[in-house]
C-alpha cells in the first residue's frame, strides 16, 4: 500500500450533485451521519428538484446536497463548496459556478458522453477544453469501477449502476479520513442482502481507490469541534417540529391530533407523527387542506392538542378555518413550512414570504400569535413554546419554518424532558358561574370541553356578546370584542423573557433577522465585528406580538438592517410599528442566504449615509 | 394519561324535551319547516339514553345551521360547508361523544361537497341531518345544487341550466352505511328516523325535505298535502314489497331492462314487486332513482350496513401500537437512533 500524507483542515464544505435518481440525498445524509459521529460541528443543505425522477441527464433534474463541517462552530452549510462531486455533466454545469476557485472537482467520467454533454448544453467536453483549469480536477470512472467491483454479485446492469453513489461516498470518506463503519451498518439494515452486498462492495471500492490510486497524493482531516459536552443526535427541522409537538403533548397531558394534507415540504411531519401512534397520537390525512385544519380545530374543541401542518398554498386555503379558531378562542397550532411562492412557485425551494400572509391573510381584524424557528433543532423548542402560548391564551398560534430548516440537519444536544417545565392546562369543570367567554387576568377564556356535565354551551363564528358568548350584533360590543381579541394577543408579549441581542448591545448597526437566516447573519456579524464594527444581532422568534423591549433595542443602534428571503416583509412591519428607517436586504432565489451576501450588505449599509 | 374531566355522567333516564331547549329566541321565519325538525330532535334526544353532556351539535352556514343555538347541548356553529370535517376531528379525538352534524343542501352539497363525500367514505360515526329545501334561504333565494333544472331565482332569471344532485344517490355512491329520507312535517316518521340514526354505528345520513315558505314555498306540497300525499308517498319498509298509493294499490317492479316501473298490484300480482332490503346497496341505489313526478317519493331507510367506523379504527390502531410498545415516552424517542457523546 502506498502511504500518503494527511493534511489538517479547519473547515470543509462538500457538495454532492447528480441526477435526482442518483441517490445524492442518501450520500449526503450518510456523510453527515458519519461526520457527526466523528465529532465535527456541521450544517447541511439538501437541494432537490420538485420532479421525482426528472429525465436522466437534464439540467432541471439535478439534485444536490451540501455539508459544511469544521473543527470550529458551524452556523451555515457554507457559502461555496471546497469540493464538488459531479455525477454527470448537468450536475457539473449547474453547480460549478458555486465551487471555490482552486476547489476540488471529482467527475464521474463515464457520464461525460456526447449525449449527456449535449443535454447539459455543453458544446465541447469541459474536461478537455480548458474551462476547468482553475480547479483541481479528478476524473474518476465511478460507474465503470462500481460495475467492475460488483460484477460477480449478479445484479442486472440497471440495478448495478445504482450502487455508484456508494463508490463516490467511499472515495470522499477516504479523502476526508472518515470511518466507513457507520455506513456499512446502515447498508446492512436498509437493503435486501444482494443490494446490501453490492453497496458495501462499492463503498469499499471507492475508499480503496482513493487510498491506492496514483491520482490522489494526500487526504485531509478535520479535527473534532469544541462542542458543548453532552449527548447529541442529528436532527432535521421537520423531525424536530414533530418531536416538539409530541413533547408539548406530553408536557401538557393533552392528546395530540394532527390534521394534515400532503404538501411539500411539510409532509415529513405527517409521516413522522403517523409513526408515533404508541404515544397516543392520532393523525388524520384529510381530503384537503381545509378539512385538515377543520378537523384539528374540532379536536381542539374536544379538548385535544389540535395541530395542522402545511406550506404556503395550504395556508391560503386554511385562512377561513383559522379565523374561526380565533373567533372561538381555541388553542390551535398551525405550522407553515414555507416554500417559494407565489402560487405553486418552487415547491422544493425555500423562502420566507408567507409572513404577511399569516399576519394579514384573513378577513376582518384577525390578530394571532406568530412564532418563527431559527434552526432545525430550534423547531423543537418553538413547537413547545407555541403550545404553551396557545393553551395559556386560548388562541391559535402559527409556527413559521421553511424548506431549508425542514430538510437541513444539524447536530443537536438531546433535551431532557424532565428538565422542561410542564405546560399547565386546566379544563373548566365547575358549572357554578360558568360563562363561555368569561375572562381571566390575561383575557383568556375557559376551555370547557364536551362531556363535562353542566357546561353545555354554544360557540360559533358570529360575533358574540362579551362574557356570555351569545350572538350579538351590538355595534359597541363588536368594537369592544375586536379590541379585546387584539389585546389578548398583545398580552403574550408580557409573558416573554428579555430579547437576546448577540454581539454589541448598542452601536453602529442592528441586524434583525427571523427564521433560517440565523446562521448566515451570526457568521456575518461575527466577521464584521472582528473588523471593528459595533454590531448587534437579534433573531426574532416572536413576530406577533413583537417583544415589549424591541423598540428600545432598535433605538440603541445608528442603523437597522433586515435581511429576509422575501421582498421586505418584516422590514415593513418594523417600519409600521416603530416608525423608524430600517434597511431591507432581500433575496428571493429559492436559496438561503450566504454569509458573504449579508456581510457585504452590512458593509454597504455602514458606508452609506 | 388523559386530562379530560372524566366526571361521572349525568342520569340520562330523567331527561325531558325541555332539557334540550335553550333560552335563545329562535330566529327562523315563522312557518319555516325547521321548527318541526327542531321539535322532533328535542323530543327524540331524551329517549336515546345518552347523557346530555355527551351530545355535540355541529353545523355549517345557512338557515339550518343556526340549529345548535337552539339545542341546550354542546354545540358549534362553524363555517360554510366544513361541519363534517370539524365533527370528524371531534369524534376521532373523542369516540365517547355523540356527534351530530346539521347542514343544508347548499352547505353539504355545494361548498361542502368534498367533506360530505369523504366523511361518508370513511364512515366516521357522525349523524348528518341535511335539511333540503332546494334553495338558498339565508342569502335570500338563489338556486341550490338540489334545485330542479329551469328554476327561476334571483340568480337565474331565465331559469337554472344546472342539473341537480340526487343526495340519496350521492350518499350511496360515496359508500354511506346509513342513508334515509324523511320530511319536516311527518313528526312520527322523523322521530323514527332520528332514533335509527342515533343507534347506527358509522355515518348516518338523513335527507329531510324541508319547506322554505319564503323562497321556495310548496316545494314538497305534493308529498305533504293531505290530498296528494297518498299518491306520491312511498314508505320503505325492510322486508316488505315496495307498494304505495291508496290502499297500496301500486308497486315498483323492474322491466326487462332492469329499470324501475310503476305497476298495478292487482293486475300484476305482489310477486312481481321489488321487496325492500335495507342491506342491499344496489337495490337502495335503484330506489334512490325514483324521482317525482314520474315516480312516488320513497321515505325511510334506503340502506343500512355494518362496517367499523373511522374513529373506531383509528382508536384501535392507537391501542394496538400502545400494546406493542408499552413504555412509550417522548424521551425514548429523543434518545432513539444514532447518538454520540461529546466529553
Amino acid at each position: 500500500m502506498i502511504s500518503k500524507k494527511t493534511e489538517a483542515l479547519d473547515a470543509v464544505a462538500i457538495r454532492f450533485a447528480g441526477d435526482s435518481g442518483d441517490g445524492m440525498q442518501i450520500t449526503g445524509d450518510q456523510f453527515t451521519g458519519t461526520t457527526a459521529l466523528v465529532g465535527n460541528d456541521l450544517a447541511t443543505f439538501p437541494d432537490f428538484p420538485a420532479e421525482i425522477r426528472a429525465p436522466a441527464g437534464s439540467l432541471f433534474g439535478v439534485s444536490g446536497f451540501q455539508i459544511n463541517f469544521s473543527s470550529r462552530e458551524v452556523y451555515t452549510p457554507g457559502d461555496r463548496p471546497d469540493v464538488l462531486v459531479a455525477m454527470n455533466p448537468a450536475a457539473l454545469r449547474t453547480n460549478l459556478p458555486d465551487l471555490k476557485p482552486g476547489g476540488i472537482l471529482i467527475l464521474n467520467t463515464e457520464q461525460f458522453n456526447e449525449k449527456n454533454l449535449e443535454r447539459a448544453g455543453y458544446q465541447t467536453d469541459p474536461q478537455a477544453d480548458g474551462s476547468l483549469s482553475s480547479f483541481r480536477v479528478y476524473p474518476v470512472d465511478i460507474t465503470g469501477m462500481t460495475l467492475k467491483a460488483i460484477s460477480d454479485i449478479g445484479l442486472n446492469q440497471r440495478a448495478a449502476v445504482r450502487s455508484k453513489n456508494f463508490f463516490a461516498l467511499g472515495l470522499v470518506y477516504w479523502m476526508f479520513n472518515r470511518p466507513i463503519e457507520h455506513t456499512l451498518e446502515w447498508i446492512q439494515k436498509k437493503f435486501a442482502p444482494e443490494l446490501a452486498a453490492a453497496n458495501e462492495r462499492a463503498l469499499k471500492a471507492g475508499y480503496h481507490y482513493g487510498e491506492t490510486a496514483e491520482i490522489f497524493t494526500h487526504n485531509y482531516t478535520v479535527e473534532q469541534a469544541p462542542i458543548t459536552p453532552g449527548r447529541y443526535r442529528r436532527i432535521s427541522g421537520n423531525e424536530a417540529l414533530g418531536l416538539g409537538l409530541l413533547a408539548a403533548a406530553e408536557l401538557s397531558g393533552l392528546e395530540l391530533f394532527l390534521g394534515s394534507y400532503p404538501i411539500t415540504p411539510a409532509s415529513d411531519v405527517l409521516h413522522f407523527l403517523s409513526q408515533q401512534k404508541h404515544l397516543g397520537v392520532k393523525t388524520f390525512q384529510a381530503e384537503d387542506e381545509i378539512a385538515a385544519v377543520a378537523a384539528a380545530l374540532g379536536a381542539a374543541y374536544a379538548g385535544g392538542l389540535g395541530v395542522t401542518t402545511t406550506s404556503g398554498p395550504g395556508m391560503a386555503l386554511k385562512a377561513e378555518a383559522i379565523n374561526l379558531a380565533l373567533m372561538l378562542e381555541l388553542p390551535l397550532i398551525i405550522c407553515d413550512i414555507q416554500r417559494a411562492g407565489p402560487s405553486t412557485g418552487l415547491p422544493t425551494k425555500t423562502e420566507q414570504a408567507d409572513l404577511l400572509q399569516v399576519m394579514f391573510g384573513r378577513n376582518g381584524e384577525s390578530p394571532l400569535v406568530v412564532l418563527a424557528a431559527k434552526s432545525p433543532g430550534d423547531c423543537f423548542w418553538t413547537a413547545i413554546e407555541a403550545v404553551r402560548i396557545a393553551v395559556r391564551q386560548m388562541v391559535p398560534v402559527i409556527i413559521l419554518t421553511d424548506g431549508y430548516l425542514a430538510n437541513g440537519a444539524e447536530p443537536w444536544p438531546i433535551p431532557q424532558m424532565s428538565e422542561i417545565p410542564r405546560i399547565p392546562v386546566q379544563f373548566r369543570t365547575d358549572p357554578e358561574g360558568f360563562k363561555p367567554y368569561l375572562r381571566d387576568e390575561m383575557l383568556s377564556r375557559p376551555w370547557a370541553v364536551p362531556g363535562t356535565p353542566g357546561l353545555e354551551h354554544r360557540i360559533g363564528g358570529l360575533e358574540k356578546q362579551h362574557e356570555t358568548g351569545n350572538i350579538s350584533y351590538d355595534p359597541q360590543n363588536h368594537e369592544f370584542m375586536v379590541k379585546l381579541r387584539a389585546e389578548k394577543v398583545r398580552k403574550v408579549a408580557d409573558l416573554l423573557p428579555p430579547t437576546v441581542v448577540d454581539g454589541d448591545a448598542e452601536g453602529d448597526m442592528l441586524v434583525i433577522g427571523w427564521g433560517c437566516s440565523d446562521g448566515a447573519i451570526k457568521s456575518a456579524v461575527a466577521g464584521m465585528r472582528a473588523r471593528g464594527h459595533r454590531i448587534g444581532h437579534v433573531q426574532l422568534r416572536h413576530l406577533n406580538p413583537f417583544p415589549n423591549d424591541l423598540g428600545d433595542i432598535l433605538g440603541r443602534f445608528r442603523k437597522v438592517l433586515v435581511p429576509e428571503l422575501n421582498m421586505g416583509q418584516l422590514a415593513m412591519l418594523l417600519r409600521a410599528r416603530y416608525v423608524i428607517d430600517v434597511h431591507s436586504f432581500t433575496k428571493v432565489q429559492g436559496k438561503p442566504f450566504q454569509e458573504i451576501e449579508i456581510r457585504d450588505a452590512i458593509g454597504a449599509q455602514l458606508e452609506a449615509n | 394519561m388523559s386530562l379530560y374531566p372524566n366526571l361521572p355522567p349525568t342520569d340520562a333516564s330523567a331527561l325531558q324535551r325541555k332539557d334540550f331547549q335553550t333560552n335563545q329566541d329562535v330566529r327562523w321565519c315563522p312557518g319555516c319547516g325547521d321548527y318541526s325538525i327542531l321539535a322532533q330532535i328535542q323530543r327524540t334526544m331524551p329517549e336515546l339514553g345518552i347523557p346530555k353532556e355527551n351530545y355535540v351539535f355541529i353545523s355549517g352556514i345557512g338557515c339550518s345551521s343556526r340549529f345548535p343555538y337552539y339545542m341546550d347541548t354542546f354545540g358549534m356553529h362553524t363555517i360554510h360547508g366544513r361541519a363534517p370535517a370539524i365533527a370528524t376531528g371531534v369524534k376521532t379525538l373523542r369516540p365517547d361523544l355523540q356527534v351530530w352534524v346539521v347542514t343544508g343542501d347548499g352547505d353539504a352539497m355545494s361548498i361542502g361537497g368534498n367533506h360530505f363525500i369523504h366523511t361518508l367514505r370513511r364512515n366516521v360515526d357522525l349523524k348528518i341531518l341535511m335539511f333540503n329545501n332546494r334553495i338558498y334561504g339565508l342569502t335570500k333565494g338563489q338556486y341550490s345544487p338540489t334545485s330542479e333544472q329551469g328554476k327561476k331565482t334571483k340568480s337565474t332569471p331565465m331559469g337554472s341550466v344546472d342539473y341537480p344532485f340526487n343526495p340519496i344517490s350521492l350518499a350511496l355512491a360515496a359508500e354511506a352505511t346509513f342513508v334515509a329520507r324523511s320530511v319536516d312535517v311527518d313528526a312520527k316518521h322523523l322521530q323514527e328516523m332520528i332514533t335509527r340514526m342515533a343507534r347506527h354505528k358509522g355515518t348516518a345520513f338523513l335527507e329531510i325535505y324541508q319547506n322554505c315558505n319564503i323562497f321556495n314555498d310548496g316545494a314538497f306540497d305534493y308529498l305533504t298535502d293531505r290530498k296528494t300525499k297518498v299518491e306520491h308517498e312511498l314508505k320503505l319498509e325492510h322486508g316488505k314489497p315496495v307498494r304505495f298509493g291508496p290502499g297500496g294499490a301500486k308497486g315498483i317492479a323492474l322491466n326487462n331492462r332492469l329499470e324501475p316501473i310503476v305497476v298495478d298490484v292487482a293486475e300484476h300480482g305482489e310477486d312481481r314487486l321489488l321487496v325492500h332490503d335495507e342491506t342491499n346497496q344496489s337495490l337502495a341505489f335503484l330506489l334512490s332513482r325514483l324521482v317525482h313526478p314520474d315516480f312516488p317519493t320513497p321515505l325511510g331507510v334506503f340502506h343500512m350496513r355494518e362496517r367499523p367506523s373511522y374513529d373506531q379504527l383509528v382508536q384501535a390502531q392507537v391501542d394496538e401500537a400502545k400494546k406493542r410498545s408499552p413504555v412509550g415516552s417522548v424521551q425514548a424517542l429523543l434518545d432513539a437512533g444514532e447518538t454520540w457523546t461529546v466529553r
